[in-house]
């Protein structure tokens, strides 16, 4: 099972941003977002957000507690309707457009909660993120006629493969919730990526796990981009991760975009290393 | 690590307990059948089987709802009640179109399951948007309302057809229908469904059974059944994943409510005599009581739950007037027995060492 071809739109002139990683500036990036904003009642929690992610290029999302990351990831999947902006998501508007439409579109991704179905096994996880990849409707599962056996051979074979990214074949049998942390937040990922997408937002990937599995992490993260051609933004507070693995990063404070650019402006710029980074001394 | 691996539950082969499932059903039948051809059965507990299966069937639709999708349904008796009656009219004007009873019988399930899942999409459409609390309320209503409107109704059937009036004001009569010679009352308003013809059958019932469970048993190992599980366990993350949440409730509630419409034609076709208040609240309560008591999910406790609790104020008889009484405190011994840690814990222990001994036979065997 290939990824499935998605129409690329004509290419349109990518914006001002100094970050888009070499191989992707001639193409048009996969997800614009112009002048995003959410107000929560007379709350501004995200205003004036910009940012244009290339098409194979993993960025990094950083800031304070409270600066409004997740809130931009809830914004790009739906989960709210921005108040103000344009998403782009390879070049088509998603206005109106719902979580679910947003997924079918190309957007996945995994919970800073760990959101997964509990009481099901992890297999069962994977093959409910290729849902609207498996082929057969209710009354052909019901009397489990040829399509479903077909269906579901391949549904298996798909969703083993993925789970081999992490090495998870061996616990399919498991039931999702009774995994260990860090297991329990790959299996969110590769959820995420049984849904075909074309970008992957991840939200604290790393979190509460130790050095080596985060060293770990940030391979297999290179790797998903590496195999399957796709755009990863992500939101860490582990610096090593983000300066390791992003090709640019974007960083919010109080809703707003501080700064923008590679690791290494974001490391040396004075602003993010008063808002967030801080100094050697202060550590 | 390797520590942790031991202590994870490794989920049982799910194929296993379904076709146990279906094995201890079909065992159950024959046993049971064999014991009434031989005259051990009581009158009063041979009366019993078939509205022990539409019960059963009942419950496990139920569960459906309740255990698979999540949602909690206290109107469960108004599908039933739309079953029955839909399905007493059906096989009461079909008696000289088909005159082979179990052929109508099963024509007036259908029809029944039809008006049923029918009337599971209209009160699915507007209820399923609210959540919890909400939505118990919402179902309470519709089964209430259902049974007034069938108390109601006045249905009867002649040469030219069915003649249906609605009895709002209470002044009407059957023979206002203005039904021609030899014409017959289907439905009498408060009366109910008088004078049908009994031609329910344990057989019919086991069918029954076995075909809800192999609808929802294959429904819920299959990507539909997938889908309703993964909005229960968590529905922002379906959400994000793609799944259609509306779509997948719907057809969960409406093929539970279809199941429960099948399930009460052929309770209704058991009674020559059956009134509307049969299918109240408490009914909807009585089946829920099962689903709970049976392990929410868990389908062959539902079996288990409605057949015995079924049969319990039977056999309670000897306590008369306390008889009711007896039954609560008898549920709820059974609920604290299943809730006990210290059970719990024993039986897990015990499920432990018997698959441990296996699998160091199986091992023992290998070499």
């Amino acid at each position: 099972m290939g990824r499935a071809e998605r129409p690329r739109t004509k290419l349109v002139p990518v914006p001002a941003t100094n970050f888009i990683p070499e191989r992707d500036v001639d193409k048009s990036p996969i997800l614009e977002a112009r002048h995003l904003g959410i107000d929560f009642g007379g709350l501004t929690a995200v205003n004036e957000f910009d940012m244009a992610i290339g098409r194979t290029e993993i960025a990094g999302l950083i800031g304070p507690n409270g600066a409004g990351k997740t809130t931009v990831f809830n914004l790009l999947t739906k989960v709210y309707q921005p108040t103000r902006g344009t998403i782009l998501l390879d070049g088509v508007d998603t206005a109106g457009k719902t979580t679910v439409q947003v997924n079918k579109m190309g957007i996945a991704r995994t919970f800073q909660n760990i959101r997964l179905f509990n009481n099901l096994s992890v297999e069962d996880n994977v093959k409910i993120g290729l849902h609207n990849h498996i082929k057969y409707g209710m009354w052909q599962g019901i009397f489990r006629l040829p399509g479903y056996w077909k269906e579901e051979k391949i549904a298996h074979d798909r969703a083993m493969e993925l789970l081999s990214i992490f090495d998870m074949q061996d616990l399919a049998s498991h039931q999702a919730g009774s995994l260990p942390y860090g297991a329990q937040r790959r299996l969110e990922i590769v959820r995420a990526l049984a849904t075909n997408p074309s970008l992957l937002l991840l939200d604290e990937p790393a979190a509460g796990m130790n050095p080596s599995e985060t060293a770990e992490l940030m391979d297999n993260i290179v790797k998903i981009r590496d195999t399957f051609q796709i755009a990863v933004l992500l939101i860490e507070h582990d610096m090593s991760l983000v300066m390791g693995i992003c090709e640019g990063i974007c960083v919010l404070n109080f809703g707003q975009i501080i700064a923008k650019g590679t690791p290494d402006e974001i490391r040396n710029n004075p602003e993010v290393i008063k808002a967030y980074l801080g100094t050697k001394g202060e550590e | 690590m390797k520590k942790n691996m031991g202590r994870l539950g490794r989920l049982k082969k799910t194929t296993k307990v379904d076709f146990a499932t279906y094995l201890g059903v079909t065992a159950a039948f024959i046993v049971v059948s064999m014991l009434r051809d031989q005259g051990v059965l009581t009158r009063s507990l041979t009366g019993m089987l078939v509205p022990i299966c539409c019960y059963i069937v009942m419950a496990v639709s139920l569960n459906l709802t309740v255990g698979i999708l999540g949602e909690l349904s206290l109107g469960h008796a108004g599908f039933m009640s739309v079953g029955a009656f839909t399905g007493v009219i059906t096989a009461m004007s079909l008696q000289s179109a088909i005159p082979f009873a179990p052929v109508r019988l099963a024509v007036a399930m259908i029809v029944g399951a039809l008006f049923a899942g029918v009337a599971g999409l209209i009160v699915g459409v507007p209820v399923l948007r609210l959540r919890g609390d909400y939505l118990a309320i919402v179902t309470l209503a519709f089964g209430e309302i259902i049974k007034e409107l069938i108390n109601c109704l006045l249905v009867g059937y002649d040469a030219k057809g069915l003649h249906i009036a609605f009895n709002i004001s209470g002044s009407l009569t059957i023979d206002d229908l203005n039904m021609a010679e030899g014409g017959i009352a289907i439905i009498k308003g408060a009366q109910g469904a008088t004078g049908t013809t009994t031609i329910a059958s344990f057989g019919a019932g086991f069918v029954l059974i076995m075909l809800s469970l192999v609808i929802i048993l294959n429904l819920v190992r299959s990507r539909s059944g997938r889908a309703i599980m993964a909005l229960r366990d968590n529905r922002i993350a379906a959400e994000s994943v793609g799944i259609n949440i509306t779509k997948y409730k719907l057809m969960a509630f409406i093929t539970s409510a279809a199941l429960a419409g099948a399930a009460g034609a052929l309770y209704g076709l058991n009674y020559s005599n059956l009134a509307a208040s049969k299918f109240d609240f408490n009914t909807s309560i009585l089946v829920l009581v099962y689903v709970v008591l049976g392990g929410l999910g868990n389908i062959w406790g539902s079996i288990i739950a409605a057949a015995v609790l079924y049969i319990l104020p039977e056999a309670l008889r000897e306590f008369s007037d306390y008889r009711m009484l007896v039954y609560a405190i008898v549920l709820i011994l059974v609920m604290l027995a299943t809730n006990n840690p210290t059970i719990k814990g024993l039986f897990a222990r015990l499920r432990e060492k018997l698959t441990r001994g296996r699998k160091a036979e199986a091992k023992g065997g290998g070499r």
